[in-house]
């Protein structure tokens, strides 16, 4: 049988043959839980774990779970990073370049067309009522989203949370201050008060 | 030069949107509306409103439509890859940490602090998209309210607080309702397509 003989074939071939079909089968799955997956970050999560965990056993549910933790706290979109870290897991460099461009190639196909379109789409009177329509559901999306959010923060019982959340939006929403300078600043004052105060006897947390 | 304006826009979208999905919304319009007007208020509120029906993250979402309205398909690569590389950078040391040492970085202490300013950002973010939706122009005045916009977003806000409706469902429900009425009311007639 074919199978026997690959086998006994050299090893080194084997490994990196099978790291070759480990890499095109994780490419073929972004590409499919990608095109799928509607609602962010969290969403397309829940699918890789029941792909690359349930079914694959490619990963186990602990290191799922610290790799979603990872995904979530760092920078730039969590699918993206979600992509990175099982691509690295399951082939190292070429791994991250299967699963990042299974992951970026069905939203880059669909809003190219769609933004081919747009002038011609967004112009049309009846696109032009669906889309304002929506505009008012995606306005109630994302302040429902902060709804659940700013309870969390209000309920961690921390004033420089929730002191820190009332200034950043007074200062984005209504002098317009630059996005970049109050993540740095927020950044900053998060550091500040997560030193302990030596001296005064008592630990903040 | 229009490529690396593009490329550093959303280098720095991709470098400073923390904590995922609508995180990168309020920096997408600080670049691309407020700092180079490479879109419209009403432009970016359709945008996001595509990028809420369409699978991927806003950000991917928001580069290749900023990108090829800007410079073609060139500027849509040029702008995706920008806003991926500085995850393509850090995620993948993390991972590498990660397995080396097998333990979570100090790193996501730093970033936990981040979230109530984050929270607020998408807020403000949220609520020009709300002014955007319900006044002509955008701009709050009695004039220019525009009551089947508040309702939708009343009515919204309601199915999802209230019944857990998922955001695809909603924005269908919204999108139909708006036609229908429009139709309804005769401020679009039959036929007027084109």
């Amino acid at each position: 049988m074919r199978t026997g003989a690959e086998e006994e074939g050299d090893p080194f071939l084997k490994i990196v043959g099978e790291r070759a079909r480990n890499c095109l089968r994780l490419f073929t799955c972004m590409l499919y839980i990608s095109s799928f997956t509607f609602g962010g970050g969290f969403v397309i999560i829940t699918f890789m774990k029941r792909k690359f965990v349930d079914e694959l056993h490619w990963i186990d549910e602990q290191e799922m779970l610290d790799l979603t933790a990872l995904a979530q706290s760092s920078p730039g979109a969590i699918a993206v990073n979600a992509a990175i870290l099982v691509g690295y897991r399951v082939g190292g460099a070429a791994g991250i370049a299967a699963a990042v461009l299974g992951t970026i190639l069905p939203p880059m196909a669909i809003l190219s067309v769609i933004s081919l379109f747009y002038a011609a789409f967004a112009s049309n009177p009846y696109v032009a009522l669906v889309l304002k329509g929506m505009q008012a559901g995606v306005a109630a999306i994302i302040l429902s989203v902060v709804a659940d959010l700013g309870t969390n923060v209000v309920r961690s019982r921390s004033v420089f949370r929730v002191l820190l959340m009332v200034a950043v939006f007074i200062a984005a929403f209504f002098f317009g201050v630059n996005v970049i300078v109050l993540i740095l600043l927020a950044a900053l004052a998060g550091v500040l008060a997560s030193i302990p105060r030596h001296g005064k006897g008592r630990e903040k947390r | 030069m229009i490529y690396l304006e593009l490329f550093l826009s959303f280098l720095q979208i991709g470098l400073f949107s923390v904590g995922g999905g609508y995180a990168a919304i309020p920096l997408i319009q600080e670049q691309a509306v407020e700092q180079y007007g490479w879109l419209s208020m009403e432009e970016f509120a359709d945008l996001v409103t595509i990028a809420e029906m369409t699978p991927g993250p806003v950000a991917v979402n928001a580069a290749t439509f900023v990108g090829i309205r800007i410079a073609g398909i060139p500027g849509a690569l040029t702008a995706t890859f920008a806003c991926i590389l500085p995850s393509l950078i850090l995620v993948s040391l993390l991972a590498f940490l990660y397995y080396r040492y097998k333990k979570m970085s100090a790193f996501q202490n730093l970033l936990s602090g981040l979230r109530p300013a984050v929270v607020a950002l998408i807020a403000s973010a949220g609520v020009s998209l709300l002014l955007q939706s319900v006044f002509t122009a955008g701009i709050p005045s009695v004039e220019g309210l525009q009551p089947v916009a508040l309702v939708l977003f009343m009515g919204a806000f309601f199915l999802l607080r209230k019944f857990r409706w998922n955001a695809i469902s909603v924005m269908l429900v919204c999108g139909g309702c708006s036609l229908l009425i429009g139709l309804l009311t005769g401020a679009v007639p039959v036929g007027a397509a084109g």
